[in-house]
């Protein structure tokens, strides 16, 4: 068996740095403290983050920007179906709500780190042929968001600005609600594993 | 003693079995292999562009050359890669280091037995005409 230790934090370090983020209001990111709090450090840092950085930086927002619009446009898609019952469709249109809050405040930072965000593609390929039902759109759209997560989780190292990579966890954790609650629905275990990867 | 042709022939059909064993697609490896490629449907499919170019065709294809998709950077497009066992292995390990400038920012696949069976089920899922049909 693969043993696996994990640092936990005391619990007085734990509640202090929950204090001091709460000091900092960047504990809970709203769109607009996303958009303020990303390219923050970037912009202030200076020499510590070269413009080659910078420039990675924005790409890997952008292609987050380009996988955003899409799942607002797949979850159009999914609204548009008639195969989404009463209940669920709220559901959807609300989750499709976060993932254009997510991509306005991705391309608020692009601009402000002096990128071009990438716009919404006029259309775009999805397997429309095979939603029947409504498990089809719901396992389809729990794909994008299961894949969002791995996104995600594989760009939050990578950012040399860490404020960056702070928005990319805060958007994390929000795909990963849409996840368990779509496996939920489909009548699978919400929460599979204890680890993402 | 046994006859000489009689040792080539099991030679041979040795030889046959063992090159059969090693083409014949893993099944669990497979599986697994799915499994992982889930952690890149936010941007890629095996058919339809998307965020990231579309998967059909991907072995022997240039990189930077998928049918219809027309987002790669510059990077991609002049890297003049092509997509093997070996390029995809060096690719997925770490996307931003094996490609400066790619657009794929993603920490990639680090455990070298996720992206065997990654790569594994990539080439079955991807193999045009039998598995998939490139959307243009």
């Amino acid at each position: 068996m693969k043993s696996t230790s994990i640092y936990v934090p005391s619990q007085a370090l734990f509640l202090s740095r929950r204090r001091a983020m709460s000091t900092s209001g960047a504990a809970v990111l709203s769109a607009s403290a996303v958009a303020l709090l990303g390219g923050h450090d970037a912009l202030a840092a200076g020499a510590k983050v070269s413009a080659q950085e910078l420039e990675a930086d924005v790409r890997i927002l952008n292609t987050a920007l380009g996988a955003e619009l899409e799942a607002v446009a797949a979850y159009q898609v999914g609204a548009e179906s008639g195969l989404l019952s009463k209940a669920v469709l709220p559901v959807a249109v609300a989750f499709q709500g976060h993932h254009k809050e997510h991509a306005a405040a991705i391309a608020s930072t692009v601009q402000k780190l002096g990128g071009k965000p990438v716009a919404a593609k006029d259309k775009y390929q999805f397997p429309v042929e095979k939603l029947k039902v409504e498990a089809d759109v719901l396992r389809f759209a729990a794909g994008l968001e299961r894949g969002a997560i791995s996104a995600y989780l594989g760009a939050v190292p990578l950012f040399a600005d860490r404020a960056l990579a702070q928005v990319a966890a805060s958007i994390l954790g929000d795909e990963a609600m849409h996840w368990a609650v779509l496996r939920q629905v489909l009548g699978e275990s919400p929460v599979p594993s204890a680890f993402m990867s | 003693m046994k006859p000489r042709w009689l040792i080539v022939a099991l030679g041979l059909a040795g030889g046959l079995i063992a090159v059969g064993a090693s083409a014949a697609p893993d099944v669990a490896a497979l599986a697994r292999g799915e499994q992982v490629y889930a952690r890149c449907a936010a941007c890629h499919a095996i058919e339809g562009n998307r965020t990231g170019p579309q998967h059909c065709g991907l072995f022997g294809r240039r990189a930077g050359t998928a049918p219809g998709y027309n987002a790669y950077s510059k990077a991609m497009r002049e890297s003049q890669w092509v997509w093997d066992e070996k390029s995809l292995n060096v690719f997925l390990k770490d996307p931003m280091t094996a490609l400066p400038g790619t657009s794929m920012g993603y920490a990639g696949v680090k455990d070298a037995a996720e992206r065997s069976d990654l790569i594994a089920w990539l080439k079955e899922a991807s193999h045009p005409g039998a598995a998939c049909k490139p959307i243009p």
